[in-house]
């Protein structure tokens, strides 16, 4: 056990545990969870040498300030967020992402807020002292699944960090920049055929705006209303991140990590895989478009985005 | 059968049965669950990450990375399914309070049904239910069939939240609330019994794909007093 932990001064809007995403729960109402925006967990997790599967600490927005105590560590934040450093005497740096840092005991770090983006992510060398809860480190606060019972940080909590070899240490500094990018490409979903034709011809034209009703679970959009034309129910089924339901209502909905397991509205799409990281971090107000691919696009689309992953951590050893 | 596999996005496939809702089309994508699950266990697949059998679906979820649809695909048109007829699942009995507390759609499901509640009560009381599917939210229970005098849509508007133990009809569904949670269901009543269990971990959920369970009802004394 170690002596090492944070103290939290102000816990942020929504700070947890998160790592790849808890698996095989599914079938028993256990949604994936994890990180929403994917490669910034796992840059964050090699950027102070880490084993990408460690999980690190995801704010939203405001993130939280938080105090070192008894101890000494690395530590690193990713996304495109405004952070500082307050040192134990007093002195305050600015914070550059994609950059690890040394940190004392009783410095603080002061994580003011994201920028045009949603999450961020901080991690530590050697990683949170944590349990796994049905191997993994991700939190649901919606139903009290994962470390912390479950629940999202609150004042005064502490979040231990685990003993970590700080002799060959060297800070580490990558390039890296989110380019934002609001078309969003989409394989065609199950339910398609539910619409009008001219829905069907126009949900790729049309241009959605991203409301404030969103959350680890989803996103909700508006825009010229969907016109569905055989049913606005079907018969609950599964559902996985990145689908795209359509209530009654006409207005899309974009399920992300923390989704229901199963659903009654129908599916009009599904977001690829290579640009759900993008999407869990649209802001409240852009506006999107979606782009039609095929299977096969989007397999080598992901593939690309994969090398991309892979090309940046690469840059971090 | 499978009537029809095709990708449900990029990661995903769709196993669709077919359109009907009952225990042996369920029974089905039930086995074919269990099938996939046992090679999934034994390592004899990589890269799926999840199944989710519901009433006529049975979605494959998998890592990009590691497969791909036309892999898993295969998989599936060669799996070798035991169908189930008769299985090991479970037999589980829920008690419940209708007080008036809990019960908070007796009267619109009176309106709609032209049944007094003691009717009602006695319609879906008096029936085995079977466990068509679990989720939407952490071990929430999908029974069917309840009787078809007591059938009945959901909420026009629903509630933002329905408190944790409620029991709710619409359809010709009943189910569990196991967490506070928004929804549209017709309210009949609360159970004190933990249906979902997060600190078991082997068997968080109390009831299952497969399972049969009955309802029986208590004093609002007895709820008070329940002790697992």
């Amino acid at each position: 056990m170690s002596n090492t932990y944070f103290e939290i001064l102000r816990s942020g809007i929504n700070t947890t545990t998160q790592d790849k995403g808890r698996d095989h729960m599914y079938h028993l109402g256990i949604t994936v969870s994890g990180a929403i925006d994917q490669r910034n967990y796992k840059l964050s997790n090699k950027l102070v040498n880490n084993s990408l599967s460690e999980a690190v600490i995801e704010f939203a927005y405001q993130g939280p300030l938080l105090k070192l105590k008894e101890g000494k560590i690395i530590f690193c934040i990713t996304g495109n967020i405004l952070f500082k450093i307050i040192r134990k005497n007093l002195s305050i740096e600015d914070g550059i992402c994609y950059k690890s840092y040394i940190l004392e005991s009783e410095d603080q770090i002061d994580i003011i807020s994201t920028k045009n983006t949603v999450y961020g992510y901080l991690s530590v060398k050697g990683g949170f002292e944590l349990e796994k809860v049905w191997n993994s480190y991700s939190t649901n606060t919606k139903a009290n699944i994962g470390p912390n019972n479950g629940k999202k940080y609150s004042i005064e909590d502490k979040i231990f960090i685990k003993n970590s070899d700080l002799q060959k240490i060297k800070e580490k500094k990558i390039n890296y920049k989110q380019v934002p990018d609001n078309i969003i490409r989409v394989i065609k979903g199950t339910n398609f055929n539910f619409f009008s034709t001219k829905t069907q011809n126009t949900f790729f034209k049309q241009k959605f705006l991203v409301t404030k009703i969103g959350d680890r679970m989803g996103i909700r959009l508006s825009g010229n209303k969907l016109e569905n034309t055989v049913s606005t129910n079907i018969k609950s089924e599964g559902i996985v991140r990145g689908v795209i339901q359509v209530p009654a209502d006409g207005n899309p909905i974009i399920m992300l990590s923390d989704h229901g397991t199963i659903g009654g509205y129908p599916k009009i799409g599904v977001i690829i895989s290579a640009d759900l990281d993008r999407v869990g971090q649209l802001t409240p107000g852009s506006i999107i478009n979606f782009k039609e691919v095929s299977l096969e696009e989007a397999q080598n689309i992901f593939k690309a985005y994969t090398d991309e992953t892979n090309k940046y951590l690469n840059e971090c050893n | 059968m499978i009537k029809n596999i095709s990708n449900l996005g990029d990661s995903a496939v769709y196993c669709d049965f077919g359109s009907d809702v009952n225990e042996k089309i369920n029974l089905l994508v039930i086995s074919y669950f269990n099938s996939l699950s046992k090679l999934v266990k034994e390592n004899k697949i990589n890269g799926i990450n999840n199944i989710t059998p519901s009433y006529n679906k049975l979605i494959i979820s998998f890592d990009l990375s590691v497969t791909n649809y036309s892999e898993i695909r295969k998989i599936i048109l060669d799996l070798n399914v035991d169908v189930e007829i008769n299985n090991d699942h479970k037999k589980i009995k829920i008690p419940v309070c209708c007080e008036d507390e809990f019960g908070l759609d007796f009267n619109r499901l009176s309106d709609k049904t032209k049944l007094s509640k003691k009717e009602i009560l006695e319609l879906y009381l008096n029936e085995e239910y079977f466990c068509y599917m679990t989720g939407f939210i952490a071990g929430m229970p999908f029974l069917g069939d309840i009787n078809k005098d007591i059938r009945c849509e959901r909420l026009e508007t629903p509630r933002v939240k329905v408190p944790k133990g409620s029991v709710g009809i619409t359809e010709q569904f009943v189910n569990i609330y196991t967490f506070e949670s928004p929804g549209g269901w017709n309210i009949i009543g609360n159970t004190p019994q933990k249906v979902f269990d997060s600190s078991n971990l082997d068997e968080p959920a109390l009831i299952k794909p497969g399972d049969k369970v009955n309802f029986y009802q208590i004093s609002k004394k007895d709820y008070l007093n329940w002790n697992e």
